[in-house]
């Protein structure tokens, strides 16, 4: 019988949470590196015992880890005391070093400060890890301040693949109100050279050659907060998601808007339609069902949480623009959390299970897409990102 | 600045102390106990350190740079080492293994 394993990192910690194809009981497993923020965790589909986590600390820095039995033990690669022959030094799983211009030696560029001075890249934690979809010893990882590296050791250590920051438009990215990080990473399963990533707040972008060369694409964006509401970057882009049978139609939850692009993100149109807001952070699409996707739509930039205190979770059946809200068995008052840009996942069980957190610690399944919901833990620390894996 | 006698020594052994995350991180308990080689300062040491416990590299000073991480400080005999020059000799307790060489979060409470 199918299992379904939920991977949540929080402030304090990560947990593992596991159940039968049915998803009714659930054993948890945690705190894992407990008193640490975990912004991430995820399985390989290449090999689902192969997890990869980022731990991070404002005392301490990034750290990497790594399980290879389904999260029960972690291991930082690399860490062993003395390496092997002929092998990757040891200690380098948390070096993260930006690229400099090969010409010069220098920074490659900078981005612009909140008060629109030039700043130097700054690296501070790993927001997001991508694991390859075909092996289990690549990984991408997304950064604050914004970059892309990869790993095909297993993590031990990472390159930048700096064509994404040297490709012209740097000198305009800016931060977020939560920094500027890469946190989206999405990979297509049909072409391995194409690969798209998010950042807040410059925006998306694709390469169409592995990582090496990079273009924008947030044609049809529009954002009010900024100078040129139609610029080539500088979109606060929350949050983007694919069907994996679709690889060119891209859902996306943006600071304000949720957006959709059936060219691979060449052009966007906006499908907030009957939302009651159209600000919010996570998006997802429905396992089988490429035009079923989800958002949590919060209230306002300025109040991060949802509309009357009703935690209500959006469904459309038609890609958009027809919204239903999902409602049974979530708090419908006094509920004051918000649910952050990683947070939400599916499985592929034949009732598609939907899953998020939320910043007060719940994390909310629905064995039924949706229709019904009940709380896996609701007391957990924060929580920063939940991934799903669905196995055998 | 520190007024405690130093001396040189070819091979010693010296405490650390870690604060609470590293000691998870590492696996130890709140006090390693390390070989170093040649005169004790805190770049030996803390070099010292990071060959034993390799996972520590970066969370403690800065990998390329090596300069110690913003939110850290470093104690000898209770005197304030975080900005003194990484080759400076360590005070002789800590030198002799007689007192431990603290490394500590900079900010203590909540």
């Amino acid at each position: 019988m199918s299992k379904v394993r939920v991977l949540v990192g929080t402030r304090k910690g990560a947990f593992v949470l596991t159940s039968d194809g049915k998803r009714e009981k659930w054993d948890v497993s945690g705190p894992h590196f407990a008193g640490w923020e975990i912004y991430h965790l995820k399985g390989s589909p290449a090999d689902p015992n192969r997890l990869y986590a980022s731990q991070t600390s404002g005392w301490f820095g990034q750290v990497i880890q790594r399980s290879s039995d389904g999260g029960k033990t972690w291991e930082t690669p690399g860490g062993e005391k003395m390496p092997a022959p002929g092998g990757m030094p040891a200690g380098e799983s948390n070096k993260f070093v930006y690229d400099t211009s090969a010409a010069t030696g220098k920074p490659l560029t900078t981005h612009q400060w909140y008060d629109g001075t030039q700043h130097p890249w700054e690296f501070k934690r790993v927001w997001h890890l991508e694991p390859s979809l075909t092996d289990p010893d690549t990984v991408y990882a997304g950064v604050e301040d914004a970059a892309l590296f990869r790993s095909t050791d297993g993590g031990k250590s990472w390159q930048e693949l700096s064509g994404l920051r040297g490709h012209g438009t740097g000198p305009k990215w800016q931060p977020g109100a939560g920094g500027m990080g890469l946190h989206t990473i999405v990979l297509d399963p049909s072409n391995p050279q194409r690969i798209f990533i998010a950042i807040s707040a410059a925006g998306a972008f694709r390469t169409d050659d592995g990582g090496k060369t990079w273009k924008p694409i947030n044609r049809g964006l529009k954002s009010q907060y900024i100078p040129d509401p139609n610029a080539e970057v500088g979109h606060c882009v929350h949050h983007v998601a694919m069907h994996r049978s679709r690889p060119g139609v891209l859902f996306m939850q943006k600071h304000w808007d949720v957006m959709r692009s059936d060219n691979a993100g060449d052009l966007w149109q906006e499908v907030s339609g009957n939302l009651p807001t159209d600000f919010g952070f996570v998006i997802d699409v429905h396992a089988h069902e490429p035009e079923t996707i989800y958002v949590v739509p919060i209230k306002s930039d300025s109040e991060h949480f949802p509309i009357g205190g009703q935690l209500r979770v959006y469904r459309s059946r038609t890609g958009g623009n027809e919204w239903e809200p999902l409602t049974k068995r979530l708090p419908q008052s006094n509920c004051y959390v918000n649910v952050l840009r990683d947070a939400m996942a599916v499985d592929s069980l034949d009732s598609c299970g939907v899953y998020f957190g939320t910043t007060g610690g719940q994390v909310y399944a629905s064995a039924d897409a949706g229709d019904n919901w009940a709380p896996i833990v609701r007391d957990l620390p924060g929580v920063l990102s939940v991934e799903v894996q669905t196995l055998p | 600045m520190n007024q405690a006698t130093t001396r040189a020594v070819t091979r010693a052994t010296i405490r650390v102390e870690l604060p609470a995350h590293l000691r998870t991180l590492a696996h130890v308990g709140c006090e390693v106990r390390l070989e170093v080689e040649g005169q004790a300062t805190q770049r030996s040491v803390l070099d010292a350190l990071e060959a034993s416990y390799p996972m520590l590299r970066g969370t403690i000073r800065d990998h390329v740079t090596h300069e110690r991480r913003p939110f850290l400080r470093f104690f000898a005999c209770q005197e304030d080492w975080s900005h003194e020059l990484p080759d400076a000799p360590l005070p002789d307790p800590v030198a002799s293994g007689a007192e431990p060489f603290l490394i500590v979060g900079a900010i203590a409470g909540g």
